[in-house]
């Protein structure tokens, strides 16, 4: 089935539905995708099967525009820029979080369904779209960027290059979501803030000028010892942020530094007596 | 900061997913790699002979400690195994194999897990775990260092310089202990990684350079973790075939 261009609005400097599938791109092919609906709170949520028309360079979220566009004008998904940066569209698509407008259509097993889900972690509120405001309430408790008084602003990109990968975060929540720590408690959340945050926490740690000291903070409020390292967050991250190596783990040792290593202990005693 | 935030997962069960492919097998290689190596390590560690062969020595028995008190017919690698033991058993990758593999917690991403009484890494055994590898990691600079001593002996063919298919095993085999225990995250923060601002620190420049080249070696650990593994476990069967006459070691030079 091939369509015409019937409409030239433009979300965001993205295609509409219908510009993805048009005469240009369209495939005789059609393939299954099956949604996941619901109104807010349902945890389980109903399957539904659509029909969709295969084009080129699709990815699930055209596949979902579509639906909503002939099929189920009703449904509920929320995206904005369709250029994977603004963290809007994050699903679960065949069971793994990811971002539906980078995730093409043609790496999947066209045979069969292509599953589409809402975020397990968080509450729904409609058919694909959940209610992220926690993560915000948590990052509200972080304490801010804190610039030091007692030295020159002068530093070399080498300095910066840490906390700039942390800043490279969309805040997608995928991380959030695959996070087992999250993810598998339910009714009440342990108190653990989560990949994101710690994503966040280490990238003003690691900024050359910050002052303020977060390891109390980290170790106790966020949780961080709650952390198994199982490298979901950055198996999901669709910024490459290498979270449990660049992020976690070097927080982690530094609460060790800090509070136990054998050696600086050592030190730290002669230092005093002398 | 408790939180109350319904999820959409239920109740949790083990291996509750909608993921499609494979996520068992990478679970299922671990369980196998580990109790192949933890098999033959123990099998070996307990031999009271053939752990040497002409200049060689089982990375198992190094470095070679035999009090006078320590009976004949008990193995001495006990002396010295439960070091590397310990900094595998604390190793953040190790961790993760085996919180995934073994724990099933999660056994993968986006698969459910047994049981909700999670602790993770603040339960009374495993809050300790960060803290043992650093203790471990330097009692294993140690041991590596012994571990090049024996590469450079086994050049000594009785007062001879050569070279045998055994140095070249025990060289490769130390090059990559060597890769998986400086590529360690708790040496990459120690080297430099703690500092805030490499250049504002003292020794800045220094620092930086070796955080760095640590760096790119925890870039794969998972790699070195298992190369290194199973090149001990082949560097001791190969010394023990050619103790036992099994293998000709070949002189090459």
């Amino acid at each position: 089935m091939s369509e015409t261009v019937t409409s030239t609005q433009v979300h965001g400097g993205g295609a509409t539905a219908d510009q993805i599938v048009s005469v240009d791109s369209a495939t005789n092919q059609h393939i299954q995708v099956r949604i996941n609906r619901g109104e807010a709170g349902e945890i389980e949520g109903r399957w539904e099967e659509f029909t969709v028309p295969l084009a080129k360079g699709m990815v699930v979220l055209d596949t979902v525009l579509w639906v909503q566009a002939h099929q189920a004008n009703d449904l509920a998904a929320r995206w904005n820029c369709k250029a994977a940066k603004c963290g809007s569209c994050s699903a679960e698509i065949n069971g793994k979080p990811r971002l539906m407008c980078k995730t093409r259509v043609e790496d999947f097993n066209l045979a069969e369904p292509i599953l589409i889900q809402p975020l397990q972690t968080f509450k729904r509120i409609k058919d694909l779209v959940t209610d992220v405001s926690w993560n915000y309430r948590i990052n509200a408790t972080i304490k801010p960027f804190t610039p030091r008084q007692d030295r020159e602003w002068k530093w070399f990109q080498h300095d910066a290059d840490r906390a700039q990968e942390m800043r490279k975060c969309i805040e997608c929540f995928l991380c959030q979501d695959v996070c087992h720590v999250l993810r598998y408690q339910t009714e009440e959340k342990p108190q653990f803030a989560g990949p994101r945050y710690f994503v966040r926490t280490a990238g003003l740690d690691f900024h050359p000028m910050d002052g303020a000291e977060r390891l109390e903070q980290l170790a106790d409020e966020h949780g961080l010892g709650l952390c198994n390292i199982t490298y979901c967050c950055s198996e999901v991250c669709p910024e490459h942020i290498a979270i449990t190596h660049n992020a976690i783990i070097p927080e982690k040792e530094r609460v060790v530094d800090e509070f136990h290593d054998p050696v600086k202990k050592f030190i730290r005693k002669i230092q005093k007596k002398k | 900061m408790k939180q109350t935030l319904t999820a959409h997962v239920g109740a949790p069960g083990f291996g509750k997913t909608e993921r499609r492919d494979a996520w068992w097998l990478e679970p299922l290689l671990v369980v196998l790699g580990f109790a192949t190596f933890v098999a033959y390590s123990t099998w070996a560690a307990f031999q009271v002979s053939n752990y040497s062969y002409g200049p060689y020595l089982s990375p198992f028995f190094s470095p070679y400690i035999r009090p006078d008190w320590w009976p004949a017919n008990w193995s001495t690698a006990f002396f010295v195994l439960w070091i590397p033991g310990g900094f595998r058993a604390s190793c953040y990758y190790y961790r993760r194999a085996y919180w995934r593999s073994l724990f099933a917690s999660p056994s993968a991403c986006a698969v459910s897990e047994p049981k909700r009484d999670y602790t993770g890494e603040t339960g009374t055994i495993a809050r300790w775990l960060p803290i043992l590898h650093r203790w471990f990691l330097y009692l294993s600079l140690i041991v590596l260092v012994w571990l090049w001593i024996d590469v450079v002996k086994a050049f000594d063919f009785d007062g001879h310089f050569g070279i045998g298919v055994g140095t070249l095993v025990m060289l490769i085999n130390v090059a990559l202990l060597s890769f998986f225990t400086l590529g360690c995250h708790a040496l990459r923060s120690l080297v430099g990684g703690n500092a805030r601002c490499f250049s504002c620190a003292p020794g800045g420049n220094a620092r930086y350079g070796m955080w760095s080249f640590v760096s790119k070696l925890t870039q794969r650990h998972k790699l070195w973790a298992w190369f290194s593994l199973f090149s001990v476990g082949l560097t001791d069967l190969y010394i023990r075939l050619c103790a036992m006459g099994v293998l000709h070691d070949i002189r090459i030079v």
